[in-house]
């Protein structure tokens, strides 16, 4: 080291980030860290419980092997309604999602009150969850997977309509322009303008809640939406854990198949 | 228009900018088919609907105006939910970062990766609701089958997306941290934490309202929380309670929404 470099000015301290960014994050930190300390001391549980709960498991494992394999007929019977449940709640959903997702896209609709009442719409659909849907419908239209296929249809139309209309939103706007240059309708812009740019996102988007859609279906029999979920229900209330584990066993399977289907599909369209 | 081919003016021969895609068009016939035959499964009968409308209408009845006369349940119930939340998620993350680490194939090798990968593949198959049977089941009713419920269901999605996270990562700087003579444990902190943690702060916020969501819900089936309010409101059909629940859950998952708004937009 020579003497001009001892005598340079003393060095800059750098620092990532700003003061007032490191305060929130040093909150934020206290936050999530008082949060969890306060929900531990307060949370009643019985700590006994967690004691034997490795045996409680062991046992329960214990019947569910071997499987009652005469129940496989009215699982994979469940499981086709299951499936009819998820897609057409999924057609339905997407149905509803796009003429709205339409209106809450700015450049496709340019009223601000209907942007933020499909918004709204959206927000609602998505808060709920597709439980208390199915609670709602069933009380409306009795049990059944009528209820259930509503609820999976609601449930789904704020999920895919605000990926909608956050996908024609990031349309470009040079093919629009042109089309509207050369005389084109709203109906002709919808269809030739916006509708090639978000086809991809649309379709992914799709596939994506329909993926979701099979999770969430197989739960809603709990609530007696029709689907697996009843199969599931019965066999629990009678304490059959030899049928449960053919259930479970069901909904593994037919949830890994859908996410293959979705990813072969997914890399061979897109 | 260049497409223009014959000298016909009248449009006979004339050539359309845009044809016709048949194939597209099957398909969603081919759809349509599909959901009218879907819909004759599930009962969708047009008497159905209509009496459904009457129903609708009584049940809306029913409900308004919303009651907010037990509101020490619900207090208690959606504290309880708050605490399975928050405490799912903890420990979930905890949990998910160790596997979400090992289950990653630019840092580990196969024998490592397939098992995590299968592991995690296998917590997410199940939504939480029907793990908190199995918990309910094993257990014992109350908010520790919720918590571990919602604790499988966050290490699935955690897991797999931190994982997803890593392998995205430039080796570049994780090389450039390890040539300094950085340690294994220094190498993670100074090298690869830096370039996942944005990332890590978007889903564990996300998972955070996930779990809230599903926390609301385990009560459905015994799991703690404030669904078992609800449900035994709905059971013994005293709607306006279920509504004045609803409201209560809606406005606690929209600010759980914006709070962790804030707090994706400060760790960014």
């Amino acid at each position: 080291m020579s003497a001009a470099a001892s005598a340079a000015p003393t060095p800059r301290r750098w620092q990532r980030f700003t003061p007032l960014k490191r305060l929130a994050r040093l909150a934020f930190t206290l936050f999530a860290v008082a949060a969890f300390v306060a929900s531990l001391r307060t949370i009643e549980v019985i700590p006994e419980f967690l004691y034997d709960a490795p045996d409680q498991l062991a046992d329960l494992f214990g019947r569910m092997w071997p499987m009652d394999l005469g129940y496989v007929g009215p699982t994979l019977r469940a499981l086709v309604e299951t499936l009819h449940i998820a897609t057409l709640g999924t057609l339905i959903a997407i149905g509803i999602a796009v003429p709205i997702g339409l209106l809450a896209a700015r450049n496709v609709t340019s009223s601000l009150a209907l942007n933020l009442l499909a918004k709204f719409v959206f927000v609602t659909s998505r808060s709920v969850n597709s439980l208390v849907w199915a609670l709602l419908f069933v009380a409306v239209f009795g049990p059944g997977p009528l209820a259930g296929t509503l609820a999976i249809a609601l449930r789904s139309v704020g999920f895919t309509g605000k990926l909608f209309a956050e996908a024609l939103e990031e349309a470009n706007r040079g093919s629009i322009e042109a089309l509207q240059a050369a005389g084109a309708g709203r109906l002709s812009t919808l269809l030739l303008g916006y509708w090639p740019q978000v086809k991809p996102a649309f379709w992914s988007i799709a596939l994506f809640r329909w993926d979701i859609n099979i999770r969430e279906s197989a739960v809603l029999g709990l609530v007696g939406a029709g689907g697996i979920g009843v199969a599931l229900d019965t066999a629990l209330n009678l304490l059959y854990w030899d049928q449960v584990a053919v259930v479970l066993a069901a909904i593994f399977g037919v949830v890994i198949l859908a996410e293959i289907v979705v990813t072969q599909l997914r890399s061979r369209t897109l | 228009m260049s497409a223009r081919t014959g000298p016909d003016p009248s449009g006979a021969s004339r050539d359309v900018a845009f044809r016709p895609n048949w194939t597209a068009r099957a398909g969603w016939a081919l759809l349509a088919l599909y959901a009218l035959y879907a819909a004759t499964q599930l009962g969708f009968e047009p008497e159905r609907l209509a009496s459904g409308l009457g129903h609708g209408r009584q049940f809306l009845a029913r409900m308004f105006p919303p009651n907010f006369s037990r509101w020490e349940l619900i207090q208690s119930g959606i504290a309880e939910s708050l605490q399975i939340a928050v405490i799912a998620t903890v420990i979930g993350i905890a949990v998910a970062l160790p596997i979400g680490f090992l289950a990653a194939r630019n840092l580990m090798p196969p024998w490592v990766t397939w098992p995590m990968r299968a592991l995690i593949a296998l917590c997410r198959s199940f939504h939480p609701i029907i793990v908190a049977i199995l918990f309910v089941k094993a257990i014992g009713f109350g908010a520790l089958a919720g918590v571990m419920a919602l604790i499988v269901a966050s290490v699935g999605f955690i897991a797999k997306l931190f994982a997803e996270a890593i392998e995205e990562i430039s080796l570049k700087q994780v090389e450039a941290v390890r040539a300094t003579g950085a340690g294994f444990l220094s190498t993670l902190i100074m090298g690869v934490q830096p370039q996942v943690l944005p990332r890590f702060i978007g889903f564990a916020t996300y998972q955070l309202d996930s779990n809230l969501r599903n926390s609301t819900m385990v009560g459905i089936v015994g799991g703690g929380g404030i669904g078992a309010t609800l449900f035994t409101a709905y059971q013994r059909f005293d709607y306006d309670v279920v509504l004045a629940i609803l409201i209560v859950i809606v406005t606690l998952i929209m600010v759980a929404e914006i709070v962790s708004g804030w707090a994706r937009r400060v760790f960014q």
